[in-house]
């Protein structure tokens, strides 16, 4: 079943159109890589996905409601010297199951506690945020996107800036949540692992898309070209 | 001493005031520190000086046309800070300066003869009447309410905008809502505090909890205890030393950081 198809899709950043045209497709239990340049629109089209931002063109069609989309944004600087504990942070990703309620039900407090137990972070769960290691800080985004969906997630450049062996690490995580059942959807710089992990590229070029399997990306004229540069 | 001060109505009066601000100033200065927008509240507080003194040299009733116009003034210093036209801290120092400018001209203009310019700038605890103290009762009231129902769906907005409006949270309305009590907050304070010192009231309770809290409601709840003490300290202080009441609270949110700066280096030393 298709969780999300993206047809003729055109967007802008600023005032420049980044890419037109654009078609692909999630299924159900995908793992999508979206590569490609700095500035090619990766983050834009996550954007325009999760409807924060309105494309130019073209449809995007999602079969699964919005809030079955679990999100894992890039860092911010506020995060980095914010005072809250990791179980606040992950409680933060079940507000959307709230309605008008203000506080969590007792529900709502076992889907934080069995996701922390599902990243094997429930130990740090009274531990401060800002001084975990950059590995352990994204599991905790990760549990807390996993508090708000359980069948598509989007995680923007979610390795960035971790050394190989936690990155390795994130990625046997991810590949794990995959296996048991999670579409996933990750835009990513290191084409290496894009290729290993995932069975779909979306390859943003300068001024043409590329989507196709895994398989099939390996032999095309993108995959050579960013390895050769 | 210290009965006797407290059985004169006026001084009851700015305390009970004095620390119903403090106390919804520290809850709201945890959320614009966190947020980086500690200057905020400096900006609301010339804008609403300006006010203050164009309307006193018109014969308006002040507090009438202070309390909107800060809040406009809130809005749009959080559209240019979002719209990415002008960096944020300098719309504030642009407007700070501006409005510091307006009113001083406005006072000169009427040849400060209905205006008390140093109460403004530096604050009075002898302004406080009794509409204010109700007005301060409904203010704290209706903060502390809010903040309460919407303590989850604050927390996601300050420490991830993004990832809160990614799973359907309104992040603009509750961003709207801070800024809309923290100007009227700034603006019932600034006659007790005073212009140049009503924004310590919002920063420096949260930036002292900081230094020893490890979670988001350790930050909150000792913010709001760390600034009533402050008040109440500072308040008694100005009176036992005939200081100005305003400062002698700045200095003593200044004491309790320097305190807690100091508690926290030492737990990390061990």
């Amino acid at each position: 079943m298709n969780l999300i198809t993206v047809t003729n899709l055109s967007m802008r950043y600023e005032s420049r159109t980044i890419f037109s045209d654009l078609s692909f497709r999630v299924l159900e239990g995908d793992y999508l890589c979206v590569v490609g340049d700095n500035g090619s629109g990766k983050t834009t089209l996550i954007k325009g996905l999760l409807g924060l931002k309105q494309p130019l063109a073209g449809k995007i069609e999602l079969t699964i409601d919005r809030n079955e989309i679990g999100y894992l944004p890039q860092k911010t600087a506020v995060q980095s010297d914010f005072p809250a504990n990791v179980r606040e942070v992950v409680a933060s990703g079940v507000l959307n199951r709230l309605g008008l309620r203000p506080f969590l039900r007792a529900e709502e407090r076992t889907t934080v506690q069995k996701n922390l137990q599902r990243l094997r972070i429930n130990e740090l769960q009274t531990q401060s945020f800002r001084a975990l290691s950059g590995g352990q800080q994204q599991k905790v985004l990760l549990a807390r996107a996993l508090c708000a969906a359980d069948r598509l997630l989007i995680l923007d450049e979610p390795v960035t800036g971790l050394d190989p062996q936690a990155a390795a690490e994130f990625y046997r995580l991810v590949k794990e949540l995959n296996q048991s059942g999670i579409a996933i959807l990750m835009v990513s710089h290191d084409i290496r692992s894009a290729v290993r992990y995932a069975n779909h590229i979306l390859h943003l070029g300068q001024d043409s898309a590329y989507f196709d399997t895994t398989e099939h990306y390996r032999n095309s004229k993108y995959y050579q070209q960013s390895l050769g540069v | 001493m210290i009965e006797e001060l407290f059985s004169f109505s006026f001084f009851q009066r700015a305390m009970l005031a004095g620390l119903l601000i403090a106390l919804c100033a520290a809850l709201l200065g945890v959320n614009l520190v966190l947020k980086r927008y500690s200057m905020l509240g400096d900006g609301l507080s010339h804008v609403g000086f300006g006010t203050l003194a164009v309307s006193a040299a018109a014969g308006i009733a002040p507090m009438a046309v202070a309390v909107p116009v800060v809040i406009l003034a809130a809005f749009l210093l959080l559209r240019l800070q979002s719209s990415g036209r002008m960096k944020g801290d300098a719309a504030i120092a642009l407007t700070s300066s501006s409005a510091l400018a307006i009113g001083l001209i406005a006072a000169s203009l009427s040849h400060g003869g209905n205006i008390d310019l140093h109460s403004y700038l530096f604050g009075s605890i002898l302004a406080i009447t009794k509409s204010d103290l109700w007005i301060c009762v409904g203010l704290s009231i209706i903060v502390l309410a809010l903040y309460t129902l919407s303590y989850h769906r604050i927390f996601a907005i300050t420490f991830d905008d993004t990832f809160a409006r990614a799973t359907g949270l309104r992040a603009e309305v509750y961003n709207l809502l801070l800024a809309l009590l923290t100007a009227v907050t700034v603006v019932v304070g600034m006659r007790m505090m005073g212009a140049l010192l009503i924004s310590s009231l919002l920063i420096f309770p949260c930036l002292t909890a900081m230094q020893v809290c490890k979670s988001y409601r350790g930050v909150v709840l000792c913010s709001a205890g760390v600034s009533i003490c402050a008040f109440a300290l500072g308040l008694v202080a100005s009176f036992w030393w005939d200081t100005p009441a305003g400062a002698t609270v700045v200095l003593a949110n200044l004491s309790g950081f320097l305190l807690f700066y100091l508690a926290g280096h030492l737990r990390a030393q061990k």
